[in-house]
């Protein structure tokens, strides 16, 4: 599989009452033709100003201080903004949490979806609707021909979200960034969205980068991962391998902290103690030290980096000991 | 153990609108035994928060009868009602919006006893550094106000003071659903260890089912008003005989690879207009969708055992 995309040593800073601070910390990842990618962590952790900095949408006060973001080989942190707008919605495209914010209220979805994609095609409008239909239809909106004449209210949030889907469609793109796009959804209508950006990974041969706090959803959804904490990322592999047996501690510790029908109900949770450093509080050493029932001395001084490990890459200086003892 | 402090019998309430009459709920029972936790769960819009609204009092029922610690609360006027308010009381999902954002944390456990005239100032404020301790903060919070702090210590901060008159009965409405995950288990965990400590009584409004599975002794599945399945955990989770129950548990995405899921639901996704008393859930059914009973026949709740019911003329075969 090609990389479609190829993020390096990317740093997001913020200001603070220390100076600028890292929010996102080197960090690099690629996106393959056709994955389908999860980026896992809590709130805070950095993965959603990471998918903002791949749309380039990153604003004051947050700065990207340094790294490369390549599609297709060009480095588009170095485009300027109306190069960029090449890009973005036709080789890369992003749907949100909230469809409803995401939608104009006060106009018709097919309006919004001919909107878009005359925006991207110079064609007429008659053929921009017969498109927009097309595009209704296959992300399984029923009657789409009286559809277009709906108005968000007028919609639930499955489906809505479907809408928001089309609007990405529109431009072709080669990537879709999911930013918490099931989150709001009811478990069964979270599955059908699932399903949908599922058979569209695979008929449009599209990569998607799935950003999540649910383990759950990402376990189900994604073939490789990246788990994120405190800015770093901290894992990245194969879901299986990761989620089967977790390398890193935090990773160990997230999925044993999770709450799903399959964990012992007469124990405690094994909580993590503690919470996630803010920017401006992060720790020398390894971010997770404070919070790991693994760190020694060592754990608080040196910044681990991430390294290739039996085909996964792990942050962690311990990593081969745990390893032994685990087993 | 087995005194009811809620009980709930043939509750409804209509919500009148220029677009016809929604019945948010529709004739449910339930009742919550003394030191248990009762789960409420399904989907948006199947009544979970209605239900909720009418027992905490903040909301008259359509007809219905719902007993609090014995007492007819349809039958109470704002004054009567006050002696009960200190002993049910409730814990909202959003962990900032619920607590005044100008208040000290003092100030806001301080709350209920403040509007109770309970003790002195001396008094509430050994009370207040008891109930933080007690969730799992300090002393160092006291002064600080809701922005300085994070998600999981702010919902400490509302339990702490849902607590603060030594209520019998919480109600958790989603309260640990805006937690990130770490987080959400201390929170669980803290929750299970005050019931322990306190004999206290919960009624757990939550989507997620996992949260439910983990806290709950007894489960009642909500769809559209009404209760389509109860009964205890291992009678929900092990052997769901309605179909959207079982529905509902198939798609639940879990992280553990070792895990089987078992057979993905076949939900449709539009849901017809529903008559009165037929099931409402037919047009999502796999298997009642074209059978005439399912259309026509008035449901009743089956018994399967004293504890387990359901609302299904083909339940699942077991």
């Amino acid at each position: 599989m090609n990389n479609l995309i190829e993020v390096r040593n990317l740093t997001l800073t913020v200001p603070s009452s220390k100076g600028r601070v890292p929010v996102v910390d080197d960090l690099s990842f690629t996106i393959r033709q056709g994955e389908k990618l999860g980026l896992v962590g809590e709130s805070g952790s950095g993965k959603s100003l990471t998918a903002f900095s791949l749309m380039r949408l990153i604003k004051e006060p947050v700065r990207i201080e340094s790294g490369e973001i390549l599609i297709g080989g060009v480095d588009v942190l170095k485009l300027g903004a109306d190069q960029f707008r090449e890009y973005r919605g036709s080789e890369i495209a992003m749907i949100y949490q909230d469809p409803m914010s995401a939608l104009n209220p006060i106009m018709k979805i097919g309006d919004q979806i001919i909107e878009s994609i005359q925006l991207h095609k110079k064609i007429s409008k008659a053929d921009a609707k017969k498109e927009a239909i097309s595009l209704l239809a296959s992300v399984g909106i029923p009657e789409p021909e009286e559809r277009i004449s709906s108005y968000p209210f007028e919609m639930s949030g499955g489906m809505l979200q479907r809408v928001v889907i089309a609007i990405a469609l529109s431009g072709e793109p080669k990537v879709l960034i999911a930013d918490e796009a099931t989150t709001a959804l009811d478990v069964t209508t979270q599955e059908r969205v699932l399903d949908l950006l599922n058979r569209l990974a695979l008929d449009r041969n599209l990569s998607i980068l799935l950003i999540t706090h649910d383990l759950g959803v990402a376990a189900q959804f994604s073939d490789r991962i990246n788990v994120m904490y405190g800015g770093k990322l901290v894992e990245q592999g194969e879901i299986k391998d990761v989620f089967t047996n977790p390398y890193h501690p935090y990773t160990r510790a997230l999925l044993n902290s999770r709450c799903d029908y399959t964990i012992n109900v007469n124990e405690p949770i094994k909580s993590i103690a503690g919470q996630p450093p803010r920017p401006d509080n992060r720790p020398a050493g390894c971010v997770f030290a404070p919070r790991c029932e693994h760190a020694i001395s060592l754990c608080t001084s040196e910044v681990p980096k991430l390294r290739e490990l039996n085909k996964r890459n792990v942050a962690c200086i311990r990593v081969e000991e745990l390893l032994m003892v685990n087993k | 153990m087995s005194t009811r402090l809620i009980s709930v019998n043939d509750l409804s309430r209509e919500f009148k609108g220029s677009g016809g009459t929604v019945l948010a709920l529709d004739s449910i029972n339930l009742s919550v035994k003394e030191g248990t936790t009762l789960a409420v769960v399904g989907e948006s819009g199947s009544g979970k928060t209605t239900a909720a609204r009418l027992i905490l009092g903040l909301d008259k029922p359509s007809k219905g009868s719902i007993l609090v610690l014995g007492q007819e609360l349809t039958s109470l006027n704002q004054t009567q009602m006050r002696p009960l308010r200190r002993e049910i009381q409730v814990v909202q999902q959003d962990p900032f919006s619920q607590l005044n954002r100008r208040h000290t944390v003092m100030r806001i456990i301080e709350g209920p006893m403040l509007a109770f005239k309970v003790g002195d100032k001396e008094s509430r404020e050994k009370r207040v550094i008891e109930l933080l301790e007690a969730v799992g903060l300090e002393r160092e919070h006291l002064k600080r106000k809701p922005h300085e702090l994070s998600g999981g210590q702010c919902q400490r901060v509302a339990i702490a003071r849902a607590l603060a008159l030594d209520p019998k009965i919480l109600i958790l409405d989603e309260a640990v659903s805006a937690l990130d995950v770490s987080v959400r288990a201390q929170v669980l965990n803290l929750l299970k260890k005050l019931q322990k400590e306190r004999g206290l009584t919960y009624l757990f409004i939550t989507h997620d089912l996992g949260v439910a599975h983990y806290m709950a002794d007894e489960i009642v599945v909500m769809f559209r008003g009404r209760i389509v399945e109860r009964g205890t955990r291992t009678e929900v989770f092990e052997t769901p005989r309605h179909h959207y129950t079982a529905g509902l548990l198939a798609s639940v995405p879990v992280a553990d690879f070792n895990h089987d899921r078992g057979a993905i639901s076949e939900f449709v996704a539009q849901a017809a207009p529903n008559k009165a008393d037929t099931c409402a859930f037919r047009s999502r059914c796999s298997i009642g969708r074209n059978l005439s009973d399912c259309a026509s026949k008035v449901l009743a709740e089956t018994m399967g055992s004293a504890t387990h019911g359901w609302l299904c003329h083909f339940p699942i075969n077991r």
